[in-house]
């Protein structure tokens, strides 16, 4: 028939929520299984299904799905917490590392102090570059208020791959 | 057309409605702030967003957004998702440090326990 695109076998998540046609050049297809509507779902929700064709347009092929890995993280974290998003766990994360910078100064400066040595040492004297990432997010004295945001709420997915 | 639009506004070319749900958050002497959040998550879905919020947190919301969306716009692979990533390595590496330093600690007190036991002997 004239025009006529081939039917692809099965849709993939995004053209059945979009109730369109799957074509075999779909840009979504390689990574929105039909078999997993909720993730597709909710990154549309957040950031557009248009606006996820345009981004994944932009990166390299073999970069894809990491693209689409972060972008179904943040659009969860974005629907779990609408206000802060993955900046409440950055927060988390800032301040959990100031208290481990604390903590590992002290103990240098113990450790210093059994050896006969006096000269204070900063962590951050051995990675500049980690000085810089802690003035990140302003959003630190959020999490300074409220001590009792768990880390875990952010980072369970973090232990699965390609995070790991 | 309304010279105090705000930056969506004048960015989607349109009339600013004296209930604009954008306007308090994206004045117009900053373009590139609702520029960079359009671009990754659209207008629309930023309005609903900010209109399921309620008031007084919908400033706070629209900060959170412009950081996540310019950290999209600087890594597009990996968005914030990579500065959690890498601060979740830094937070490991400074724990092994630190029971590192622990472990030391505790070698250097036994140490000296162990000489001031022997002075005494």
């Amino acid at each position: 028939m004239r025009g006529h695109e081939p039917r692809s076998s099965s849709s993939c998540a995004a053209c059945k929520l979009l109730k369109r046609r799957c074509t075999p050049t779909c840009i979504f297809a390689p990574y929105f299984r039909s078999s997993d509507l909720i993730t597709f779902a909710k990154v549309h929700k957040v950031f557009g299904a248009s606006n996820v064709s345009k981004l994944l347009g932009e990166v390299p092929e073999e970069q894809r799905q990491e693209t689409v890995n972060s972008l179904a993280y943040e659009a969860e974290v974005r629907l779990k917490d609408p206000v802060y998003g993955c900046i409440g766990a950055i927060a988390s994360l800032q301040k959990k590392m100031l208290e481990l910078q604390h903590d590992l100064a002290v103990a240098r400066t113990r450790l210093l102090a059994h050896s006969g040595v006096t000269n204070q040492v900063s962590p951050l004297d051995d990675s500049p570059e980690l000085a810089a990432f802690l003035d990140l997010v302003p959003y630190s004295d959020l999490m300074l208020l409220d001590g009792s945001t768990s880390l875990d709420a952010y980072l369970y997915d973090l232990g699965q791959p390609p995070f790991v | 057309m309304n010279p105090k639009r705000c930056a969506a506004c004048k960015y989607l070319r349109r009339r600013c409605p004296k209930d604009c749900v954008f306007s308090p958050y994206f004045p117009p002497n900053d373009p590139q702030k609702f520029a960079c959040v359009h671009r990754i998550y659209g207008a629309g879905n930023v309005s609903k967003m900010l209109q399921q919020l309620p008031d007084q947190t919908r400033a706070e919301a629209v900060e959170s957004l412009c950081f996540e969306a310019k950290c999209r716009v600087d890594d597009p692979v990996y968005g914030c998702v990579g500065i959690i990533h890498l601060l979740k390595t830094q937070i490991q590496k400074t724990q092994n440090e630190l029971a590192k330093t622990q472990a030391e600690i505790a070698v250097s007190q036994t140490k000296l326990s162990q000489t001031q036991n022997s002075d005494f002997m």
